[in-house]
């Protein structure tokens, strides 16, 4: 059973002041975050966010440029077998041989880890019904996907690393991989991290939530109380956002009326609602959606918000 | 066994969902001393959510004294409670469809209920708020 308090000590994954330079740009800076162990986490950003550079230090296939990646207590480093033995990875694409059948994937699994579990791998494609002797070629997209989670979950790692992983996928597909993902994460101590665009989905699957923009993270936490921290304000359109209750996020004007996105777990007034405004609860998708427009969003009455509010760009869960 | 459902457009969140679902079976006499809940991995994979989803709802319910936890064996319905009394279940439902029926001949649909019935509760609930004080 999957919990979150289990071990609180040592996480499955923390980074620290993490940070990655291509020439003169950072793809990722100050990023410092933690996932605890048992957690299915979502990694949600526009593209270019710095996403894929996290995850890449996250797995040992990229150096960082400052900063370091631990994962269960342990620092990561590139190219070394210690760390890739702790991390599965399912990338985008599903990279496999693709004359190679299920059967040779698997022996190369096996050969490239000591602790690979044989019989999950041929119980999980008994399970689905796809042929060992068929050649990787002639597998659907959706066969491609699973016998790359295969290889992740028989090489037995703690944390399994999803990158966009039902992108390619036709509805039904997508719905038993996430099913196949979400048994997995009920078994003991495994810790996922999932990178997707479909912010809609999400909510369901996730409890730990990572919003990244331009090279840094903007929100980082247990998703529901995230959600608890944050309202959706109505309120007369000239309101200023230094009268609202809570740190404007993000806000949407209209002729006489402003919605606004408000971070307001230390004002009890707002997450009640007892302010004369009317204050509704956000959805996943509202909250990210939020985060994601903020920086980039001019508001449309001249009044963006004063930068000492936004959160700093090494903020963890509290950007207060 | 129990098998729960799950509706995305509900607002309301899953957890939570399942708790009610609990409780209504309870209520309704779906459910009784003594069943075996479904496991968490086997409901994480049924509905496709988050197992933790599923552990919270359950320690949920063993909050509310309504199922506990036997290691090994899995989550077993603790309660005792009475559902509604069968014929008090009947009575009211008889009134409620008569009430309905008057509303759809008045021309209310079925926002307007909804409307309606969340009104009267939200008055009838200041009204005893108030008789307590007095």
């Amino acid at each position: 059973m999957t919990q979150h308090d289990a071990d609180a000590s040592v996480p499955a994954l923390r980074t620290d002041r993490l940070g990655r330079r291509y020439g003169k740009a950072w793809g990722l800076r100050d990023c410092t975050l933690e996932v605890p162990v048992g957690a299915v986490a979502a990694l949600v950003g526009p593209n270019g966010a710095g996403k894929t550079t996290l995850l890449e230090m996250i797995i040992g296939l990229l150096e960082p440029t400052e900063g370091r990646v631990s994962v269960f207590g342990e620092a990561s480093r590139a190219d070394t077998a210690e760390t890739l033995a702790r991390v599965g990875y399912v990338a985008q694409d599903h990279p496999l041989y693709r004359d190679f059948s299920v059967t040779d994937m698997f022996h190369l699994g096996r050969a490239m880890n000591p602790s690979w579990d044989q019989g999950l791998a041929g119980a999980r494609m008994d399970a689905l019904g796809i042929p060992l002797k068929r050649k990787v070629r002639r597998l659907s997209g959706g066969q491609r996907a699973q016998v790359s989670l295969t290889m992740a979950l028989a090489k037995r790692a703690p944390l399994v690393v999803l990158d966009e992983p039902v992108s390619s996928l036709d509805p039904v597909a997508r719905l038993e991989f996430m099913r196949d993902v979400m048994a997995s994460a009920a078994d003991a101590d495994r810790t996922f991290l999932i990178s997707s665009h479909v912010v809609s989905e999400l909510e369901r699957f996730c409890d730990w939530l990572i919003v990244l923009a331009e090279g840094h993270v903007q929100l980082a936490g247990p998703a529901d109380e995230l959600l608890g921290a944050h309202r959706l304000l109505t309120v007369p359109r000239a309101t200023p956002d230094a009268e609202l209750p809570g740190t404007a996020i993000h806000r949407t004007d209209s002729d006489r009326h402003s919605t606004v996105l408000v971070r307001a777990d230390a004002d009890q007034h707002a997450v009640q609602g007892d302010i004369g405004w009317q204050a509704d609860p956000v959805s996943f998708e509202q909250l990210v959606m939020g985060y994601l427009q903020r920086r980039t969003t001019v508001t449309t009455h001249g009044n963006p918000a004063p930068a000492a509010q936004r959160p700093g760009p090494n903020t963890k869960a509290v950007p207060q | 066994m129990f098998r729960f459902r799950l509706d995305g457009s509900s607002g309301v969140p899953p957890y939570l969902q399942l708790v009610h679902q609990v409780r209504q079976s309870l209520l309704l006499g779906y459910l009784r001393e003594g069943d075996r809940l479904p496991t968490v991995k086997d409901v994480a994979a049924d509905l496709v959510i988050n197992p933790n989803t599923v552990v919270k709802a359950y320690r949920q319910l063993e909050h509310e004294g309504l199922a506990g936890g036997r290691p090994g064996q899995g989550t077993f319905i603790t309660a005792t409670a009475a559902p509604v009394p069968p014929q008090a279940q009947q009575d009211l439902r008889a009134s409620l469809e008569a009430w309905l029926r008057a509303a759809g001949e008045a021309g209310l649909d079925d926002e307007a209920v909804t409307a309606l019935i969340a009104v009267a509760r939200q008055d009838l609930r200041q009204d005893l708020k108030k008789e307590r004080v007095q």
